[in-house]
């Protein structure tokens, strides 16, 4: 299996967009992680005085209203973004892989009372639960943030499974499987799953795009994380203020969703084409 | 009997992976007379059915066909057609059955549609003129009930109607020259029959000249009047069919009838083809057939056997034939 | 000696249709079929689509749920078996596929597409698979080096091959061959044919071969079993059934096998007529409506025959008995007699 993951992505970076999607994530996530302790603490010496100043050797995107250093400040944005979505988009996979297969392998009454309940869930708008639990708490904590997001957006992606495994288990091969004795979850694991892996891998990384535009969002609205930490979304919010006197408190943040958004869905579009010419 | 249909030289040229060029049809040359059948044969990837869309320019991208090559109808050479001259030879003076009616039929339109449909494109009929001619075609191509089964969808036919309904389209246009690719292949065997039985009945009462392309040597015994031999891109024999079948000259002829399970004779071990037919981006040199060759010799790996002529229209590519090449 | 397979009355019905479906009907995929297998034996299964071989060869296995009858297998009744007794016995039962490109999972490498029932079945200790595989791999004529090839590396033949490897790993005393070779092109299909003759004779597993070529399962079938609209209509030994068909759809079936050789065409038999929708059959022979027997008349349309025996062969026809001659339905020898072609040794 590993094997065959490695073609996929090989193949994948031969496509042009792909590689500049990948290579650019790459890069985001690489300075997410290690540039942070290389760069100036941003919550450090708040300079209301100073103020934004524009971009300048010393601080090359400039500083915020506290005269906190703007790269610095993306950057540390960039981790915490980053991280809720992949560890809301790994819950969600892992809660919709699980629910498709079982739905799609079972069949019969199982498989319709969970499809039923994925639909009643995906007639609820997902702002809408996260607004709600704003009932609880005034600005929602990183961590209750992550977990709502990971189990409410699940309900695609194990429709999406569901249909891959009702393809694949009229395929000879599991039919095979199944006359060799395999139980059911061994046909799950060994065949079932590493097949529909692909769609999955597809879904998984538009839905990175998808929760860091929800993330910037609710930051935005001031209901994420809240400050001193920065988050793209929030740095937006906090520089609306100077959108005319200093633009370039709002243009990076800004720039920064932007662009990796559009790598995610870059590397979402290669890795979808180079599902589909495969030998099978 | 004149020709109506001569390709000589027919290369078409792929882009290989990783570079360079392949060939998987490489200087196929055929005849072909009014009112006769020609099979051509061949297993997979020998370049049969790329050579059937050659004859109608419809070589799918990035295969180009060489500019060396000729394909003349009736005088008039194909390749250098454009636009509407083009489009008047696809399905007008020649017409293409395909393998898989299930696939080739539009699903969402009744047969007759579609068989109307291409009247009205080839001919200068409307309307209820255009309507009139489908109903006898189907009735021409033997599907019961033709003026109730125009209406029909393909998902209502058995496989046979279907194929029958194929073939009628392909007769819309009063083609002069019919291509059958593999037009029995997804049918029973007893439908088969019935088929060829319906394609032989057209050539005679049409004068029109068939190219049956087949993998099957059984299929195209009784069927056809000459026999061309397909491998890896080229034709390694040519020959009456019965001639063929009495004396095949090419060894892979030979080793094809060894290796076919027969009904009539003694149950004898099968005697296969010992290794794999190979890709075109990888032909071997020389006789393209000298790794799995049972008659072998030591030339065949390095010198590229020469056409050898046998009797008018027949001739074979293989070293054992030319005097003195042991 | 009890036969290794027994199968009595064996049925398939598929509903179809029903709320919001469409008119609710029901398709008779398998409509009494019995026959039995001995060990070492090959009983060829034929029949075009729609007569059901392939649902038997599925139903036996317990791939699908069967609507009544029996099988028995090595005297065990296998419908009757739990879950885990189904799992053990599943070792001596497998099955072989039509497709070599669908039948191996893309994803698995060769070797461990063959490795997954000696793993499942626990038949060796982990460190002695990989010397299994190989071994296996070679039985099957493949080098070894195929076990870390994926399937879409190898060609139809090679697929094929290791399709077979991986039903001997669990050494079965039974498999079920579904259209093994119909997609496979002509040279490669000798090959896998030799191949199945050579393991039968080493191995002494049982085959039922399921072809809709007669001349295909004639290589390897002792006995035939003929199809048609889910029954057998006519079972025999093999050379009798070529010789002296009895039953007129396997007269037909026979006279449109293509016969590679001009000069000996066989007057062929064109079936006129419809063959039954499958989800209204009627109450008499399914053949009725084609029928072409002399002897053909309200009686068949009417009353089903039974499988009876005539002669070395059972027949399902009340009529079997006047079958038209075999002389008139086989070749026409031309008087110039063409030898088939032999190729050179």
């Amino acid at each position: 299996m590993i094997g065959s993951l490695g073609g996929l992505l090989r193949r994948a970076w031969t496509h042009p967009s792909g590689r500049w999607g990948a290579l650019a994530l790459v890069v985001l996530a690489l300075v997410a992680v290690a540039a942070p302790p290389l760069l100036p603490d941003p919550a450090e010496m708040p300079d209301a005085v100073l103020g934004a100043t524009p971009p300048s050797l010393a601080h090359p995107l400039g500083t915020d209203q506290l005269n906190r250093d703007m790269l610095a400040r993306v950057v540390v944005g960039g981790r915490i973004s980053l991280s809720v979505a992949v560890l809301a988009v790994l819950l969600s996979l892992t809660l919709g892989a699980a629910v498709g297969l079982v739905a799609g392998y079972a069949g019969g009454w199982v498989d319709a009372i969970l499809m039923r309940g994925v639909d009643a869930a995906l007639a609820i708008p997902r702002l809408f639960v996260l607004l709600l639990l704003l009932v609880v708490w005034e600005h929602i904590p990183l961590g209750a943030l992550i977990l709502v997001i990971g189990t409410t957006g699940w309900f695609a992606t194990s429709r999406l499974v569901r249909g891959e495994v009702l393809r694949l288990r009229n395929e000879p091969f599991v039919t095979a499987s199944e006359a060799l004795g395999a139980t059911g979850w061994r046909t799950i694991a060994r065949h079932l799953l590493p097949n529909a892996a692909g769609p999955l891998l597809v879904a998984a990384t538009l839905g990175v795009g998808d929760v860091i535009l929800l993330e910037a969002g609710l930051s935005f609205l001031g209901l994420g994380v809240q400050p001193p930490t920065p988050s793209w979304g929030g740095m937006v919010l906090e520089a609306r203020p100077l959108i005319v006197t200093a633009p370039w408190t709002a243009i990076f943040p800004g720039a920064a969703i932007v662009l990796t958004v559009l790598s995610v869905n870059l590397l979402g579009d290669a890795l979808q084409a180079a599902l589909d010419p495969r030998g099978a | 009997m004149s020709d109506l249909l001569e390709v000589q030289d027919l290369r078409i040229r792929f882009p290989a992976p990783g570079g360079g060029v392949s060939c998987p049809v490489d200087g196929v040359s055929l005849r072909l007379a009014r009112g006769e059948t020609l099979a051509l044969v061949g297993e997979s990837g020998s370049g049969k059915s790329l050579t059937a869309l050659a004859l109608l320019r419809l070589v799918p991208p990035p295969g180009v066909i060489d500019p060396a090559s000729r394909i003349v109808l009736e005088g008039v050479n194909l390749l250098e057609l454009q636009g509407e001259a083009l489009r008047a030879i696809r399905g007008g003076r020649i017409g293409l059955v395909f393998q898989d009616a299930m696939t080739s039929l539009n699903p969402v339109i009744s047969i007759g549609e579609q068989v109307r449909e291409t009247v009205a494109a080839h001919r200068t009929l409307r309307g209820k003129e255009a309507r009139e001619r489908a109903i006898a075609l189907l009735d021409e191509v033997g599907m019961p009930g033709a003026s109730t089964r125009y209406r029909a969808y393909p998902h209502e036919l058995s496989g046979g109607l279907r194929q029958r309904a194929l073939i009628a389209i392909a007769l819309a246009g009063e083609p002069d020259v019919l291509i059958a690719d593999e037009p029995t292949t997804a049918l029973d065997v007893t439908v088969q029959a019935q088929i060829l039985e319906l394609l032989d009945q057209l050539r005679t009462s049409r004068g029109m000249a068939v190219l049956l392309i087949s993998h099957d040597l059984g299929l195209v015994a009784g069927r056809a009047d000459r026999v061309a031999v397909m491998y890896a891109g080229q034709i390694v024999e040519e020959a009456s069919t019965s001639r063929l079948f009495r004396s095949p000259s090419h060894p892979y002829t030979r080793a094809l009838f060894g290796s076919i399970p027969r009904l009539d004779g003694a149950v004898d071990r099968l005697v296969p083809i010992a290794g794999a037919v190979p890709l075109p981006d990888a032909w071997p040199p020389a006789c393209r057939f000298h790794p799995r060759c049972p008659e072998v010799l030591a030339r065949c790996s390095i010198e590229t056997p020469p056409v050898v002529p046998l009797a008018p229209g027949e001739m074979s590519r293989c070293w054992l034939l030319v005097k003195g090449a042991r | 000696m009890t036969a290794l397979l027994e199968v009595r009355d064996l049925v398939k019905r598929f509903d179809t249709g029903g709320l919001l479906r469409g008119p609710r009907a029901v398709v008779h995929a398998v409509n009494g079929v019995s026959f039995e297998l001995a060990a070492g034996e090959t009983l060829g299964l034929v029949g075009e689509s729609g007569s059901g071989k392939s649902t038997v060869g599925r139903v036996i296995l317990r791939l699908t749920d069967a609507s009544a009858g029996s099988v028995r297998f090595g005297g065990v009744d296998v419908f009757g078996l739990s879950a885990g007794e189904l799992r053990a016995i599943r070792r001596r039962m497998q099955i072989v596929f039509q497709d070599p490109y669908s039948s191996l999972d893309p994803r698995m490498r060769a070797g461990s597409a063959v490795a997954e029932g000696l793993e499942i079945h626990r038949l060796l200790p982990s460190a002695e698979i990989p010397g299994r595989v190989a071994e296996l791999f070679q039985e099957v004529g493949l080098d070894p080096s195929f076990s870390a090839k994926f399937p879409h590396e190898c060609s139809g033949g090679q697929r094929q091959r290791i399709g077979i490897a991986r039903a001997l790993a669990v050494d079965p005393a039974f498999l079920v061959c579904d259209e093994p070779v119909s997609a496979l092109d002509v040279s490669v299909q000798a090959q896998v044919l030799n191949l199945l003759a050579d393991l039968q004779r080493r191995r002494g597993i049982a085959f039922l071969f399921i072809a809709h070529d007669l001349a295909v399962v004639r290589q390897l079938a002792h006995r035939i079993a003929v199809m048609y609209f889910g029954r057998i209509v006519e079972l025999a030994p093999t050379e009798t059934i070529i010789r002296t068909p009895l039953h007129p759809y396997t007269q037909a079936l026979l006279s449109a096998v293509p016969e590679p050789d001009p000069a000996r065409q066989r007057t062929r038999i064109v079936l006129k007529g419809e063959p039954p929708k499958p989800m209204a059959p009627p109450p008499g022979c399914p053949f009725a409506s084609r029928c072409f027997h002399p002897m053909k008349n309200e009686r068949c349309v009417n009353e089903l025959p039974p499988l009876r025996a005539v002669g070395e062969s059972q027949v399902a026809c009340h009529y079997a008995e006047y079958s038209l001659q075999p002389s008139a339905l086989s070749h026409q020898p031309s008087a110039s007699n063409p030898q088939t072609p032999t190729p050179n040794p």
